[in-house]
């Protein structure tokens, strides 16, 4: 029988949820690195026992942490991130130029077919890779090229924190920065390119159109159909059907276009999830609602899924890395918040349980369907 | 042999119950205390200085016999409590939050 394993990063450390394929009962263990702010947590396609984790604090810096045994174990592994060359300077907040500096690691991607292989996105914004199972990390530094000058932090930082490997045509990577944008790469890595044509920011840029600068707060794809992207925007959710190429808003009738992760459904390319939050001020549910918002038409005409939702006093956030889907026959949905729930659906998005309340902020939840 | 308190955030990365007791060749120094933690103990490299500078990280602080130790230069002697082990070195995570 199927299981589920949940891996949660939180603000004071590490949770890996289980369950059979019923998603029911679930046991938790954890925390795991107490204490530590854990940014990201996932697992290798190719081999699922094989975790990493972003640790990391304010006070210690960084470290990356590897567990071979599905989570019961961990070992450090490499934790030496340098830029490329010089890596030069990007915009600040005030307009000046900044000098790029390493903070964190806010995602990992493991390789879809190589188990020695994974991606981690960096604040500040860059791409590095390990091919050897996070023991050495070398960046790719071609990203930065892609008018780095221009880019600047949004409020959480200047992050690289969408990474979307192509499953067709492996030379082809995805990424996203806040806030500068989205890129791809179809030389593995090598040279990229902006790909914010029809993004428009007109409360966050003198040039709503810019080719970069525009604060992305997620980009999500179905593995069956990569040059459709789905992308939550600081305002607005975007479709594209050409890898990036152009984007069209598909918000509809949204009642918030803001908020952080969009998900598509394991068997449904065209179903798509949002967790609408009220505005980049006030980062809690509209009304108070805690409402996952579910599209069946590729985004325009959106549901709201509540049962099992609180629907009143509820001022939660939902961060962009904080939702997965499983690849049950029935698909499961998964969200953490930052008041430390993770909900759970077991019949894609139409009724939800609570399977933890009480973890502290959640910044990341991933989901692994074992066999 | 200097006696090394680390915050608990260290101990549990790596991996140590209590105070760490350490060898260091003398003259005793804040530089030779911590490239001696670093030698014994590779997880603790870049949490407690910067592995390129190997600048102090801004909110780690260094405290001994009662005395902030954080600003004095690193290979500027330690006091004689520390190289004979009556007190510890001190490595502590800066007061931060409300």
């Amino acid at each position: 029988m199927s299981a589920i394993r949940l891996l949660v990063g939180t603000r004071k450390g590490a949770f890996v949820l289980t369950s059979d394929g019923k998603r029911k009962n679930w046991k938790v263990s954890g925390p795991h690195f107490a204490g530590w702010e854990i940014y990201h947590l996932k697992g290798s396609p190719v081999n699922p026992d094989r975790i990493y984790a972003s640790q990391s604090s304010g006070w210690f810096g960084q470290q990356v942490q590897r567990s071979d045994d599905g989570g019961e174990t961990w070992q450090p592994v490499g934790k030496d991130f340098v830029y490329e060359g010089v890596p030069g300077t990007h915009q600040w907040y005030d307009g000046t130029q900044h000098p790029w500096e390493f903070k964190r690691i806010w995602h990992f991607e493991p390789s879809l077919g190589e188990a020695e292989t994974v991606y981690a996105g960096a604040e500040d914004a860059a791409l590095f890779r390990s091919r050897d199972g996070g023991t050495s990390w070398q960046e790719l530094p071609g990203l930065r090229e892609a008018k780095g000058k221009l880019w600047q932090p949004g409020a959480g930082g200047m992050c690289l924190h969408t990474i979307l490997l192509d499953p067709v045509n492996p030379a082809r990577i995805f990424v996203a920065i806040s806030a500068a944008g989205a890129f791809r790469s179809d030389d593995s890595g090598q040279s990229w390119l902006p790909i914010n044509k029809g993004l428009k920011s007109p409360y966050e840029l003198p040039d709503p159109d810019a080719a970069v600068g525009h604060c992305v707060h997620r980009i999500a794809m179905h593995r069956s159909r990569p040059d459709v992207l789905f992308m939550q925007k600081h305002w607005d959710v975007m479709r594209s059907d050409s890898a990036g190429d152009l984007w069209n808003e598909v918000s509809g009738n949204l009642p918030s276009d803001f908020g952080f992760p969009i998900d598509v459904h394991a068997h449904e390319p065209e179903t798509i999830y949002v967790v609408p939050i009220k505005s980049d001020s006030e980062h809690y549910p509209p009304d108070g609602k805690l409402r996952v918002y579910r599209s069946r038409t590729g985004g325009n005409e959106w549901e709201a899924l509540t049962n099992g939702l609180p629907q009143k006093d509820c001022y939660v956030n939902v961060l962009r890395d904080a939702m997965a889907v499983d690849s049950l026959d029935e698909c499961g949905v998964y969200f953490g918040t930052t008041g430390g729930q993770v909900y759970a659906s077991a019949d894609a998005g139409d009724t939800w349980d609570a399977v933890v309340r009480d973890l502290p902020a959640i910044c990341s939840v991933e989901v692994q369907t074992l066999p | 042999m200097i006696r090394i308190v680390l915050p608990a955030h260290l101990r549990s990365l790596a991996r140590v119950q209590d105070e760490v007791w350490l060898e260091v060749e003398p003259p005793i120094t804040q530089r030779r205390v911590l490239d001696a933690l670093e030698v014994a103990y590779p997880v603790l490299r870049g949490t407690v200085r910067d592995q390129e500078t190997q600048k102090r990280r801004a909110l780690v602080r260094f405290f001994c016999c009662g005395e902030d130790f954080s600003h004095e230069a690193p290979d500027a002697p330690l006091p004689e409590a520390i190289a004979d082990s009556t007190e510890p070195f001190c490595i502590v995570g800066a007061m931060a939050g409300g």
